[in-house]
């Protein structure tokens, strides 16, 4: 927490006015009982009835002004949480987006969405009940003793064993009640994944006609809550009648002994009355105390996963960030890279070994889990390489300036994620300032112009978030397409072809190598087929380059490619990919 | 609205018991809780000054007073035990309700939705029922009753003071509801931004590797600050507003409690005879009833906004009870042996009355053929199965399956004679073992393994945590083949006699592909089988190829007839020779 605090330092005004104003009305509060207990004494006892309405006017001053300060706290209070929500949350974004492939594996993205929304709004919400109550409450407790002090001594004695106590039963409850709140939580998770799975299974479990028992199984999941809930309700429910019975007990207590004072002509009724009404306030701000507590426990865990955000490291960054190259030097050459994941035991790429020219094309093929990606993913230095060179354009890639080099790159992931916007929008990420020209002949390229000018709007049409509204292939078209525009200097396509059929990927790969002749294009895939043409393939076998040369090459001294090549491709057998 | 809190209240109708016992324990609990002000007034007026102490009325009253305050502490804690037990145990039962129903919808339903969506309805909407609409009705019950004892305890000391009273409170009532409903647009407007927000940040930084890729990391940043800067002024703004609530009333009640002191006093003294009676141990118990009067008005306002949240999310929950269930077919004719054998005659389907689908289709498959469905991505290919195993029924025409029309069977029984591997693996949170025998529970451990074994899973199930006892679910770390051997293994234990394989493998990698080819060939062997077919192999060796295109059949034959033809399949066929 105490890190956070610095997006507090614009605000210092609010954060010292605001708890101050609380405290006016609290004090103000504090008065009321007083002021009662003067009209009982004073003017009635003294028959005065001008003193009265004096009196009764003085509360209501006390209640005006309670309430200017009151709203002028909830002013200050609400400002500041906002600004600092609003300014932690900028910062987190902007160093979210710092970060490196490693740091993002480190903490998973759901997780950091998580952190950047919820966890930004629950330490949001904290400062503003810590502004508006955590003054107050303990003040009013305090506050409401030292009054009693200040009336009877000897009797407020009866407060400083009835406010231990309540607290005592409220801590004691809490930390019963807490961990099965938890464990009700973990019983409505475990329903909504059974929920989950049985409508993702949907299929599988009519097939195989287990309605039933899915059910019964997802009875005794809800009967366990219900047991549950209901044991915790058991034992939270006491808390209020419970801590109002002490205080009726105490007031119980400071009438017979009140009583016994009076009689001494040590206190007056008025007095007497006042005590009563402080010995309520201590209940009441004792119990928004309690509730301060769980705000405050929240707010606490989730400033500290943001500060496990903020201490994630960001990305390093060369200092090129002009590229100059000569058109004829290799485009990537790797120079006996090796790869380790960051915490991971063993290396995933081993010493690896080639070049590619300008225009040229490189395939990478293995098996899942032989490290086709990762080396793909040292090219635009989203990692970078534990030992040898990865050199882009002539230039060691750790040289050079990530934003300089990346611009130089398109890469199109294996899974074809689109964002929420019209094409064109989508269109425009590698490119902020494209031609609809530019977007048109990527488009054409990728196969999926034919498709998009059917679309009523064109490129205006729009896809909804993670591009649900399109086919698998339509989706990965688009996805090939944005990394296209504005022909980048390589092109990265990992395994991305897979959800086209076998006419579309050959038109495309056509396209690509008449169009943009210029571009050298990477291409990771599980077919032969799709590699035949390319100028050098690397095959990976358990983060090894097991071989590189071309096609026919591999077919004459690879083993492990001509295994591949044949379990694809043995026409005898027939057992080719359509 | 009435419709739907009646029909929630028609699942509470069981337990209407802790409902009685709720309303006894609420009236007995809170009437002996307002005794306690008149005790502690005749208490109070017991203590007059120096020396006038009554000390024999004191001796009396407080064992009285002690005895409410611990009688209304035991009813009040039963009341809410009562409560409880009626809203859990109502949400149970609906919760159970919905998740029934959701087996029995057609698949047509739950494939017109996302499972999110569905899930919230099940978990969400029934969590939101079970707090606004079950906690806050009670909580609604306990305020009235408070409101209604305090003023006719009110009365019985000084009506004319109690009037006052009554016809100030709404004040707090009105200030609280104006509040509110100025907030109400910031509040929809926040609303609306924080969703605006999460969806960017679940976009961008879900995407986080996409996004730096593409270098548009400053351009998210800027979209995220224009919504982040938006979001923080108007929820300044809407928070603001709401948090007057409390002040506000606050100082109505202070007002109220003035106005009380004053009149009370005033009465005290006598100067008035319009207010009446009082003395000052009255006066104190109406200064606490006077706070007590107040605030279950605030509660209940609270209430009834909770209260219209709930009703709607009652309504999304009986919208999925309200669906057409599947007909019931237990009447319907058992199909125990079945030959393998299938015809469609004269098929129609479509999921869309305006898009037409399937037209005019027609096929017979003898016991032991081989089917192969082809064709383009999304072209429809598995409407076919979805027509066979019945999760959709066929517009016109006729199935049969071993010579019965499948109308005229079981569904479950239909479906039996089915074994189904799609594409999309599904594995549930449970052992490995468990999920094999997911279609029969009785195997033993034996049949599980042999099961494993003949479809080359038993090797890598060896080497997990735990063997076959190990847990897994989707997002455990098994890969996407490893998960399609053990639904192939599922369908090996069941040895259904019609097999329905889909057979994409595009990114499992290249041995575990292999192993699958081997497993699915043994499982071919002496089955009918349809295969959505990925592989020349197949497809070559299929007795009938189904070449689909946009959810048309549009080929039909075995692989030489079709070549000859020169159609789609040839030239999807030859395409994959040229590069």
């Amino acid at each position: 927490m105490k890190s956070l605090l610095k997006y507090l330092k614009n605000y210092k005004k609010e954060l010292v006015l605001g708890p101050f104003f609380k405290l006016l009305e609290a004090i103000f509060e504090l008065i009321v009982p007083v002021v009662m207990a003067k009209i009982i004494d004073n003017g009635i006892g003294n028959r005065d009835s001008s003193y009265i309405l004096k009196m009764s006017g003085v509360i209501v001053l006390l209640g005006a002004s309670g309430l200017c300060f009151a709203l002028t706290c909830q002013y200050f209070a609400a400002k500041c949480a906002y600004g600092f929500g609003t300014e932690l949350r900028a910062e987190l974004y902007r160093h979210i987006n710092t970060l490196s492939y490693s740091s993002i594996d480190k903490i998973g993205t759901a997780s950091l969405v998580n952190r950047l929304t919820n966890d930004t709004n629950t330490v949001q919400n904290g400062v503003n009940m810590f502004i508006r109550l955590a003054v107050r409450a303990p003040f009013l407790v305090i506050g409401a003793a030292v009054m009693a002090v200040t009336i009877d001594l000897r009797l407020s004695l009866i407060f400083f064993v009835v406010a231990p106590v309540i607290s005592l039963i409220i801590f004691l409850i809490m930390k019963k009640t807490v961990p099965m709140y938890k464990k009700n939580q973990q019983c409505l998770d475990k329903a909504a994944m059974l929920t989950r799975e049985s409508l993702e299974g949907a299929r599988v479990i009519r097939a195989f006609s287990r309605q039933q028992e899915e059910i019964g199984e997802f009875k005794e999941a809800v009967v366990d809550i219900s047991d549950n809930s209901i044991a915790v309700g058991k034992i939270s429910a006491i808390l209020n009648p419970v801590a109002f019975m002490v205080m009726n007990l105490g007031i119980v207590a400071v009438i017979w002994f009140g009583g016994l004072r009076i009689d001494c002509g040590e206190l007056t009724q008025g007095e007497l009355t006042a005590f009563t009404n402080y010995m309520t306030q201590i209940l009441l701000a004792l119990v928004v105390l309690a509730n301060l507590i769980v705000i405050f426990t929240k707010a606490f865990a989730s400033a500290n996963r943001i500060n496990e955000v903020f201490s994630l490291v960001s990305e390093e960054n060369g200092d090129i960030d002009r590229l100059s190259f000569n058109t004829d030097i290799n485009i990537i050459e790797f120079r006996s890279v090796s790869f380790a994941y960051e915490g991971a035991g063993d290396y995933s790429l081993r010493n690896i070994s080639f070049s590619v020219k300008r225009g040229q094309m490189l395939g990478i093929i293995g098996g899942t889990g032989c490290g086709k990606t990762t080396l793909a993913n040292l090219i635009p230095c989203f990692y970078r390489a534990t030992e040898g060179d990865v050199r882009l354009f002539g230039e060691n890639v750790n040289d050079i300036e990530n934003t300089e080099l990346r611009s130089r790159i398109g890469t199109v992931p294996q899974k074809a994620t689109l964002f929420s916007g019209t094409i064109r929008e989508n269109m425009k990420w590698r490119k902020n300032d494209a031609t609809d020209e530019e977007i048109i002949s990527a488009l054409r390229i990728a196969q999926a112009w034919e498709f998009v000018k059917e679309t009523p709007d064109g490129l205006d049409t729009v896809i909804s978030q993670g591009g649900k509204n399109l086919s698998g292939g339509q989706r990965q078209r688009i996805s090939i397409a944005r990394a296209l525009v504005g022909a980048p200097d390589i092109v990265i396509l990992d395994d991305s072809t897979s959800a086209l059929d076998y006419k579309t990927d050959l038109a495309f790969r056509r396209a690509l190598s008449d169009e943009l002749p210029d571009t050298t294009v990477v291409m990771i895939s599980q077919r032969t087929t799709s590699l035949k043409n390319a100028d050098k393939i690397v095959v990976m076998d358990e983060g090894e380059a097991v071989g590189v040369g071309t096609h026919s090459e591999l077919v004459e001294n690879c083993d492990v490619y001509n295994e591949i090549y044949r379990s694809q491709m043995n026409v005898k057998e027939g057992s080719a990919d359509v | 609205m009435f419709d739907t809190l009646k029909r929630v209240f028609s699942y509470a109708a069981p337990y209407r018991k802790f409902f009685v016992m709720t309303l006894v324990f609420a009236a007995l609990g809170v009437s002996l809780s307002l005794a306690v002000p008149v005790f502690i007034g005749e208490a109070v007026d017991c203590c007059t000054g120096k020396g006038e102490v009554e000390f024999s009325r004191l001796a009396v009253i407080i064992p009285l007073l002690a005895c409410s305050v611990i009688a209304s502490t035991i009813f009040q804690w039963l009341m809410s035990i009562c409560t409880n037990k009626l809203s859990f145990l109502t949400i149970r039962d609906l919760r159970s309700d919905v998740f029934c129903k959701l087996e029995r919808v057609p698949l047509r339903y739950i494939d017109g939705h996302t499972k999110g969506e569905l899930t919230s309805r099940v978990i969400n909407d029934i969590e939101i029922i079970s707090d606004g609409l079950l906690q806050g009705f009670t909580q609604f019950l306990s305020g009235i009753i408070t409101i209604i004892g305090t003023l006719v305890f009110m009365m019985m000391i000084n009506y004319r003071i109690a009037i006052v009273v009554v016809v100030l409170t709404p004040l707090s009532f009105i200030a609280a509801s104006r509040i509110t409903k100025a907030s109400h647009d910031s509040y929809m407007k926040q609303s609306k931004l924080r969703g605006d927000m999460v969806g960017l940040a679940e976009e961008m930084a879900g995407n986080q590797k996409i996004v730096k890729a593409f270098g548009y990391d400053k351009r998210a940043e800027e979209r995220f600050d224009r919504i982040n800067k938006a979001y923080g002024e108007i929820g300044a703004k809407a928070t603001f507003f709401s948090s007057m609530t409390n002040p506000t009333t606050r100082f109505v009640n202070g007002l109220i409690y003035a106005a009380v002191g004053l009149l009370g006093a005033l009465g005290v003294v006598g100067r008035s005879a319009l207010i009446g009676s009082m003395t000052i141990g009255k006066l104190s118990s109406f200064l606490a009833y006077s706070n007590q009067y107040t605030k279950p008005f605030n509660e209940i306002s609270g209430v009834f906004a909770e209260l219209q949240n709930a009703v709607a999310s009652a309504e999304r929950v009986f919208g999925v009870l309200d669906e057409e269930e599947v007909s019931d077919d237990s009447d319907k004719e058992i199909l125990d042996k079945c030959d393998g054998s299938l015809r469609f005659t004269d098929v129609f389907f479509s999921y869309d009355k305006n898009k037409k689908l399937i037209e005019n289709f027609s096929l017979d498959v003898k016991s032991g053929q081989r089917i192969a469905i082809v064709g383009p991505t999304g072209c429809g290919k598995s409407t076919i199965i979805n027509l066979l195993l019945r999760f959709y029924d066929i517009d016109s025409g006729k199935i049969e399956v071993s010579g019965k029309d499948i109308n005229t069977v079981t569904r479950d029984s239909l479906r039996s004679c089915f074994g189904m591997v799609l594409q999309e693996t599904w594995v549930f949170t449970g052992t490995v073992a468990e999920n094999i025998a997911y279609g029969a529970p009785d195997a033993t451990r034996e049949q599980i393994i042999n099961a494993a074994k003949s479809v080359y899973a038993h090797g890598f199930i060896k080497r997990l945590p735990d063997g076959y006892d190990t847990i897994i679910s989707e997002e455990s770390g098994l890969s996407q083949g490893q998960k399609q051997l053990i639904c192939i293994a599922r369908i090996m234990l069941m040895d259904p006699p019609i097999l329905i394989l889909d057979e994409a493998t595009s990114s499992i990698d290249l041995r575990t592909e292999l192993r699958i080819q081997k497993a699915f060939a043994k499982l071919m062997e002496g089955r009918t089988s349809f295969i959505i077919a990925h592989r020349l192999s197949t497809i070559k060796n299929a007795d009938v190829i189904l070449v689909m295109k946009q959810g048309n059949v549009i080929e039909q034959g075995n692989h030489d007839r079709l070549m000859e033809n020169g159609g789609f399949y040839s030239e999807l066929y030859n395409s994959q020779f040229a590069s």
